[in-house]
């Protein structure tokens, strides 16, 4: 039987690992090395890194200290952390060019999650589709409601599209993309719990599975995605920073209410 | 042990040369016919993702083709391929049109479940196999959950299947047919179990190896 995945999304800003709230505020938190192999360790389903910077592409940690060599770049990072993954990696962020999602893939990221170029140059996003199968893109959805209505937010959540996540999401899916990534703005960092009503718009108007983020703060907030809607997989980033051996207690806590998640590998040796 | 891991231009060839690293061994990549013919490899690991007529044109185009067959079906030094590098050994490969496969195996390579259908493809994520009597070099692995990424999979006769999965029905998960074999899921982003079959892999070929 194919599992529902539970997944940890983590952001990089400038070379460090951050905490997002609604986009707009982010909170370091520390070597983003060390984050991706607690992850590793936790033996997750799968892993997405999004790079949320903006401006010029940096790596502003130089720490001396580490039992590992530093990491300078951007690919230094993905490539560190590829030698460990031994679970599948998609990496997003400042992706503009073929070229861009050639070098994260060369480097060591299995998928590639696309978002800006969806509507800049969508046929960059048919092309990849073409150059490394529609399973390496996944589509990455931002939306917001504003007065009741969804619409999708592009340029890290400061433009309105004016088009609702279900059409944005089938016209990714048309362009190529193998996967969508919805992600609810208003709900990043808030903790209150995934809109199910959104995601359920969005998993019908799709052939393609559609992975969910924004809002868990809660192991049974996943759990109520999953009973509620038809998501293939479950995502969030902060409740596995600050909630000690979140991700193990949330597996355990699924695998008991319900069958189609994949069990914590048991004594798996270091 | 001189493990050859063959890049044709599609894939993530970086993610199976870390998992044969961690498995203890470095893996000589090689990019065409000539360069594999020369390493003399002791065993033969093939990735690849997206679509198979591409794979396949790719393939012709390095004359990996003809280095493959003296290699691993002439010489029968063991082959390993992963998804689209297993799905290439068939003999049809129906994705955006029909191209002739290496035609090592008897089999076809289709859609996994009609257009039109409820399912969703990709199939994506985690699923566990089931052997087919012992399950030859999947041994010990039966119920073990693997991550397959794939929209096409390979039918062929059951002499061949040495696992399947169950995604809407069953399908091939695993062939084998003497020294090669194939996965449709990703062993190197299958972490124990995928480590455990590389592992086999691996300590199978050592012996004819050496």
């Amino acid at each position: 039987m194919l599992k529902r995945r539970l997944v940890p999304v983590l952001y990089l800003l400038d070379g460090w690992m951050v905490r997002s709230q609604e986009f707009q505020e982010h909170q370091y938190i520390g070597d983003p090395v060390l984050h991706v192999e607690r992850m590793i360790d936790w033996d997750v389903d799968e892993l997405i890194v999004l790079d949320i910077g903006r401006g010029e592409m940096t790596f502003e940690h130089h720490r001396q200290d580490y039992r590992h060599k530093p990491v300078l770049t951007l690919f230094d990072f993905i490539q560190r952390i590829a030698v460990e993954c031994r679970i599948p990696l998609t990496f997003g962020g400042r992706i503009r060019t073929i070229e861009d999602i050639r070098t994260r893939i060369q480097n060591g990221a299995d998928k590639v999650s696309v978002n800006t170029i969806l509507a800049d140059s969508p046929q960059t996003v048919t092309q990849a589709a073409r150059m490394f199968g529609s399973q390496a893109i996944v589509a990455s959805v931002d939306f917001r409601r504003v007065e009741g209505t969804s619409r999708v937010y592009l340029r890290h959540g400061r433009e309105d599209s004016g088009v609702v996540p279900a059409k944005w999401a089938r016209r990714a899916q048309d362009l190529g993309a193998g996967e969508i990534l919805l992600n609810a703005i208003d709900r990043d960092g808030i903790a209150q719990g995934y809109d199910l009503e959104e995601i359920r718009k969005v998993v019908d108007a799709v052939t393609i599975p559609v992975i969910a983020c924004g809002g868990a703060g809660h192991q049974k907030h996943f759990q109520q995605c999953l009973n509620d809607t038809d998501a293939n997989a479950v995502a969030a980033g902060n409740i596995f920073h600050f909630t000690e051996n979140a991700y193990p207690r949330a597996k355990k806590f699924l695998t008991q209410a319900r069958s189609d998640i994949r069990p914590l590998t048991e004594n798996r040796p270091a | 042990m001189r493990v050859a891991l063959v890049e044709y231009g599609i894939g993530n060839v970086l993610s199976v040369a870390n998992a044969l690293t961690r498995a203890g061994v470095t893996p000589v990549v090689v990019r065409d016919g000539d360069e594999l013919t020369a390493l003399d490899a002791s065993c033969v690991v093939m990735p690849g993702v997206g679509a198979v007529g591409e794979a396949l044109l790719l393939l012709r185009q390095r004359g990996l083709d003809v280095a493959l067959q003296a290699l691993v079906v002439d010489r029968g030094v063991p082959f390993l391929g992963i998804c689209v590098g297993m799905q290439v050994m068939a003999e049809t490969c129906e994705e955006f049109g029909e191209h002739r496969g290496l035609g090592w195996i008897p089999g076809r390579v289709r859609r996994l479940a009609p257009e039109g259908s409820s399912l969703r493809l990709p199939h994506v994520g985690w699923n566990t196999i089931s052997l087919r009597d012992d399950g030859d070099f999947l041994t010990g692995l039966d119920g073990e959950h693997f991550y397959f990424v794939h929209s096409f999979v390979m039918e062929c006769p059951d002499e061949y299947v040495v696992a399947t999965a169950n995604y809407g029905h069953p399908f091939v998960a695993a062939v084998c047919h003497g020294r090669l074999m194939g996965v449709q899921f990703h062993p190197e982003k299958s972490s124990q179990a995928g480590a455990v079959l590389l592992s086999e892999f691996l300590t199978r070929a050592a012996p004819i190896a050496a």
